[in-house]
């Protein structure tokens, strides 16, 4: 009955192939750690973000005189609005836990290397547009921070020189961030943006499923095959990795949860005090310091001095910070993937990058006046974004110059 | 690797601790399970707070159902500023009028806990004192220069600021002792936090039930996965 079923669907449609070329018959290394659960954690979170999306976008009101008002209307009045409003700030910054993880994850094996560039160019360009989604949906709410956040982020298009003034006024639709801007914000957040994500989304698995997963040992695993065909160190995605993951995303709930339902506000890191306020265009917060997730880039930006009074130094700093990710498969001239196999320049390498990131995130949550350690966090900013950058800028040398080890022919674990 | 993870983990988590060096306010415990201090704290917030300032989130009858109230109670009780317990706390004064007389317009106060922080509310309400260089005659050790006037001397009495230690001092007695003004503050504080987030009830109530799940989900979940990657070297 179901075969017969599925005989007529698949004439007409490949439902069986996709099935088998994307999870029965779709050979994963069988050395996954913990460290790749990430990747199906995130399209977990992509759902979540999307459902939640849905019924908050039928009690929200994008109308700048409404939308404070429409989000307590939802914690308070909507049936589990609550719940759903939590899932999705929560979401928000899950999301960008799992990702930067899954980024991590990247960089560690060595994922980003040829034949994988693609698969690397289109997460990058999945994480710039979920910076664009948050950085919209934090409009939404209305709030003080989610209006003067948006100033802040806004004129920094204006610090660009010669159009700056007039694409900042262009993206705002309006001399301040205004109910114009609101509107359009809710657009891109609900409609343009998703739509975006998700057609990345489907190329980056496309990507990555034609040229298969890396893995921890960052060995090729198709060099060797069974007489089927099979590679020996490959398993079927599913039903492998579907239980598996199933535990990953188990254990991940778990944790989403306690965050969800005993710290919504993670102490003002998720949702930030002065956002319980209503925006006001005539009164400026006293410290102005964006979500969690994009404060390194904002201490990147604070970082470099202004020239000739103009921010654009630091925008372009900004900028480059990012698209020196998006060059990473081109500038680590080391034949091997993972840092197992890699000599010690790279472990010192991206061990110092790490530090440099974690704690540009912190400073960017800080006034930047303050002194800690005896020098003003400018200056600490200065010194991180510094090794931020020496990161990229140095790697083709000290990838090709590093005493790489030899890599294995089988996976090791 | 993993403790890579529990050491980003850890970070990322210890920012709120980092961050929140500021002012030092006294710690209040509140607790919006307590419904006999919420229905003191509600009785004070419609006698003194809601003629000026509304809580236009906030309605009757949720809060009579939370704080274990019938809609009669409330009605007869607490309800002076409307006539139907599905209202929310609004009031009749026009926010112009109020700009006029106090200032500022008087902040709507439905979720003044989570914007202010229930630390900066029990101070706030404490730390009044006379000064004649203020309209009000009265100023805010913390809050310089609020246009609210000492509502509460009804029951706290004056304090008078002592210039050269900065200390408050009684100047005039009130009908409550220091403690017993501080447990009044306490309640008020306490129904200012349930109000923020009435929500609030309801969550920590699903939690472990939510938590439960998901650990029985896993004693299932993790044995199927030892099941199948028995054979698998």
């Amino acid at each position: 009955m179901f075969s017969g079923f599925m005989n007529w669907v698949d004439a007409r449609f490949p439902a069986s192939k996709l099935f088998r070329e994307h999870l029965s018959e779709y050979y994963a290394p069988k050395n996954f750690n913990f460290w790749y659960f990430f990747g199906s954690l995130a399209l977990l979170v992509l759902v979540l973000q999307i459902v939640t999306g849905i019924f908050l976008t039928m009690n929200y009101k994008p109308d700048a005189a409404l939308a404070f008002a429409s989000v307590e209307y939802i914690m308070r009045d909507v049936e589990w609005g609550w719940l759903i409003r939590y899932m999705h700030s929560t979401g928000a910054s899950a999301f960008f836990v799992v990702v930067y993880l899954h980024m991590f994850r990247g960089l560690m094996y060595g994922s980003f290397k040829q034949p994988r560039e693609l698969v690397w160019i289109f997460g990058m360009l999945i994480y710039l547009v979920l910076m664009g989604e948050a950085f919209m949906g934090y409009l939404l709410p209305w709030g003080q921070m989610s209006y003067w956040g948006a100033q802040v982020i806004i004129s920094l298009f204006g610090a660009i020189p010669f159009i700056g003034p007039d694409l900042a006024l262009w993206i705002r639709g309006d001399f301040v961030i205004a109910d114009a801007t609101l509107n359009r914000f809710f657009a891109f957040h609900v409609i343009a943006l998703p739509i975006v994500l998700l057609g990345l989304v489907a190329a980056h698995i496309i990507a990555l499923h034609e040229v298969g997963s890396n893995n921890p040992d960052g060995i090729d695993i198709k060099k060797l095959k069974d007489e089927n065909g099979i590679p020996l160190d490959g398993i079927p995605f599913h039903p492998y990795y579907t239980v598996k993951d199933l535990v990953g995303v188990i254990v991940f709930l778990f944790i989403f949860s306690l965050v969800l339902f005993y710290l919504p506000e993670m102490g003002g890191l998720f949702l930030e005090a002065p956002n319980f306020i209503p925006a006001d265009p005539l009164k400026t917060p006293e410290h102005i310091a964006p979500v969690w997730y994009f404060t390194p880039y904002y201490a990147i930006l604070r970082a470099i001095p202004s020239i000739g009074g103009s921010a654009f130094p630091g925008v372009l700093a900004m900028g480059l910070s990012i698209v020196f990710l998006f060059l990473l498969p081109w500038l680590d001239r080391s034949p091997v993937r993972s840092i197992r196999y890699r000599g010690p320049y790279f472990k010192i390498a991206l061990t110092i990058f790490v530090i440099s990131f974690l704690f540009l995130g912190y400073l960017g949550t800080q006034s930047s006046s303050d002194i800690t350690f005896g020098i003003s966090n400018t200056l600490h900013s200065q010194i991180f974004t510094g090794l931020y950058f020496a990161f990229f800028i140095f790697m083709p040398v000290y990838t090709k110059f590093d005493k790489d080890k030899v890599v294995p022919e089988r996976v090791t674990d | 690797m993993k403790s890579l993870f529990i050491t980003f983990f850890l970070f990322v988590f210890s920012f709120p601790l980092m961050a929140s060096e500021a002012v030092h306010f006294e710690k209040v415990d509140v607790d919006i399970t307590d419904k006999a201090s919420l229905q003191r704290g509600a009785k004070t917030f419609v006698n003194y707070c809601l003629s000026c300032h509304q809580a236009a989130y906030m309605r009757y009858n949720r809060m009579g159902k939370d704080l274990g109230l019938t809609d009669d109670q409330v009605a007869e009780n607490l309800m002076f500023a409307s006539d139907k317990v599905g209202e929310t706390m609004t009031i009749a004064m026009r926010p112009a009028d109020a700009k006029k007389w106090f200032g500022v317009t008087p902040p709507d106060l439905s979720v003044i806990a989570r914007s202010r922080g229930t630390d900066w509310l029990y101070s706030y309400f404490r730390h009044f004192h006379l000064d004649d260089s203020h309209p009000m005659g009265t100023n805010n050790l913390t809050f310089a220069g609020v246009g609210m006037p000492h509502v509460l001397w009804e029951q706290q009495g004056y304090l008078a600021k002592n210039e050269k230690t900065g200390e408050l001092n009684v100047a005039q007695e009130g009908p409550l002792t220091k403690h017993e003004y501080n447990q009044y503050i306490h309640d008020l504080v306490n129904f200012l936090a349930y109000m923020g987030e009435p929500s609030k009830l309801q969550r920590m109530a699903l939690a472990k039930w939510v938590l439960l799940y998901l650990a029985l989900f896993l004693l299932i979940a993790y044995p199927l996965k030892k099941a199948f990657w028995r054979d698998i070297h």
